[in-house]
């Protein structure tokens, strides 16, 4: 658009301005990992490796860091699974119902996490309990697979449209049967998909705490149920704040390889971060 | 279907897994079946079904004595939350929090999205501005939860800021819940609004700015109207992640509550998984409200 000068001036520092208000907090939480005090306290006086140091040796973290990643690996894993087998079907077959299915994929992390998380609760309740099935890691993957189906579903889906079926079908004209074709075609053409859906699921995955919440049982805490456990607590300040540092930059590779290899990174973000 | 499997397996022409390849190539039927039956079970059996078990749940009460689920429906739960004023005021100050986190995100989003869509000539400078406001949707909640923290805590770096012009900032609270809350949506308000200035012709702009309509002017007249679904599309995540939301308000918001504590407190301190399961339907009925209002501006295209 034809904007005065003065104009693209005033958009360029708003728009520098919003970005400052996204990233400047992020940047406190960094800087304030190394600030020496003891309790909260800005603007930081003195240099420090301690708290890294603390949080990297800290008991509750590391419990917290494995029970997070087993959450992750086994939701995803279910994810993978699940979410690329509806895409293929969804993308490949005509049936009655298919979109009614999208909607029903979606509905998990469209729902409140907190709706989500009570309704997994009163039905594991209900049913898992009496079973003698306790809550705990399996029911916590449970819930996680759940929602985490939808990223897989929507990059594999994505990704299977684009591609079309004419490779697959040139693949079958020359004698390769269903299984071939998937190992030789269609699993090469939707590989780096499934990829990209997994990064995003783990991510979600990590990052969970409502359905964490509701779906965990006595001696399960997860990384962020760990730090939001601690928040409240006196004296964990500066440990929580390490914490916190280290997950922005351990989170920010992934997210960035997972954007550059999805056919969709407006798609993918978009069935985003719920808490 | 027995048949044909007996007359796949004693095909002579191939061993076993080439013989099921040519049963699954002649069954697509059963193909399907193999990829849907799983996912189906989970879905719908668990997930629908546990959405299922809550709804029923709605219905049931809490014996008093002995806090055990009474499962004779009734309609005490609804009762309760519809009566009582304190529910009242949590419910219209939570959708009072979603509309106005919705208008802030809004007021971010169009600036920035303006500036990547229809200003920034190059495509990398475009891509950098979008990624980098897309970035911190994964940054994790509770990190940027702690960030707005120590931004709004008493003697933190707000009043830090604010304090060489004699002020100070709000503290933690309803403004503080607000912002933060913002804070945390403003991406997915950002995505759907530069999606919709990219669709929008730049032709338009230079015939608004060919009639004679300055910027502003062109703005309001042109970008706007046609930006409608756009912003309607992000104000469905701003507005029902907001409702849904009740972590934030514990972290920054003082002693404020909002709606979704109800339904966490009563699930976890007070034991009454009935009264907080006919809670969750405030949210369930204002987000399909909402859904079903908007329907008609294609906004649920621009998803």
């Amino acid at each position: 658009m034809t904007l005065s000068r003065r104009a693209r001036w005033v958009l360029g520092i708003i728009s520098a301005g919003v970005l400052v208000f996204i990233y400047f907090p992020l940047l406190v939480v960094v800087i304030n990992s190394f600030n020496a005090s003891k309790v909260f306290s800005w603007p930081p006086t003195s240099f420090t490796f301690e708290w890294w140091q603390k949080a990297a040796t800290n008991e509750g973290v590391r419990a917290a860091l494995v029970t997070s990643l087993k959450a992750g690996l086994g939701a995803t894993t279910i994810a993978i699974l699940l979410g690329a087998m509806i895409s293929f079907a969804v993308s490949r077959y005509r049936f009655f119902g298919r979109e009614t299915i999208s909607f029903v994929v979606i509905l998990p992390i469209a729902l409140p996490g907190i709706i989500t998380g009570i309704a997994l609760n009163s039905a594991f309740n209900t049913v898992l309990v009496p079973l003698g099935i306790t809550f705990g890691l399996f029911t916590v993957i449970l819930g996680h697979a759940t929602f985490c189906i939808v990223v897989v579903f929507n990059n594999v889906l994505a990704r299977l449209r684009r591609t079309g079926s004419s490779l697959e079908e040139a693949a079958m004209d020359l004698g390769a049967g269903p299984l071939q074709t998937f190992r030789d075609v269609t699993f090469p053409a939707v590989r780096s998909a499934l990829v990209a859906g997994a990064l995003l699921a783990f991510a979600l995955s990590f990052d969970e705490i409502v359905v964490t919440t509701f779906t965990s049982g006595p001696g399960i805490e997860t990384l962020p149920q760990w730090i939001f456990n601690n928040l409240f607590r006196p004296n964990q300040g500066p440990i929580i704040n390490a914490v916190a540092a280290a997950l922005l930059v351990a989170f920010i590779l992934p997210v960035y390889l997972a954007m550059r290899m999805s056919d969709a990174p407006g798609a993918v973000t978009q069935v985003g971060a719920e808490p | 279907m027995t048949a044909t499997t007996t007359l796949a397996a004693t095909d002579p022409s191939g061993g076993p897994s080439r013989s099921a390849s040519r049963f699954l190539y002649r069954h697509p039927r059963v193909r399907l079946a193999g990829l849907l039956t799983a996912p189906l079970l989970w879905l719908v059996v668990l997930y629908l079904g546990s959405l299922l078990v809550m709804i029923v749940a709605a219905f049931w009460s809490t014996d008093s004595f002995t806090g055990s689920l009474v499962k004779e429906p009734t309609l005490d739960n609804f009762r309760t939350l519809l009566t009582n004023p304190v529910y009242r005021t949590v419910a219209l100050r939570t959708l009072g929090i979603a509309i106005s986190v919705t208008v802030i995100d809004m007021v971010l989003a169009l600036p920035i999205a303006f500036m990547a869509a229809k200003v920034v000539r190059s495509r990398r400078v475009r891509y950098a501005i979008v990624i980098a406001v897309t970035m911190p949707l994964w940054a994790g909640y509770l990190v940027k939860g702690y960030a707005m923290q120590t931004m709004f805590i008493n003697n933190g770096v707000i009043d830090w800021m604010l304090a060489p012009f004699g002020l100070k900032g709000p503290g933690l609270g309803l403004l503080a819940t607000i912002l933060s809350l913002a804070y945390l949506w403003l991406p997915y308000m950002v995505l759907p609004v530069y999606a919709g200035l990219e669709r929008l012709p730049d032709s338009l702009l230079e015939a608004s700015a060919d009639l004679g309509a300055p910027a502003g002017h062109t703005f309001r007249a042109v970008v706007l109207p046609l930006l409608v679904p756009s912003l309607v599309a992000g104000s469905i995540f701003t507005f029902s992640l907001t409702l849904g939301d009740y972590i934030m308000v514990k972290i920054v918001g003082g002693t404020t509550q909002m709606w979704s504590n109800i339904i966490y407190d009563n699930v976890g301190v007070a034991n009454n998984l009935p009264l907080a399961a006919a809670a969750a339907f405030f949210p369930i009925i204002v987000i399909v409200g909402y859904l079903l209002a908007v329907r008609r501006t294609g906004a649920l295209e621009n998803l």
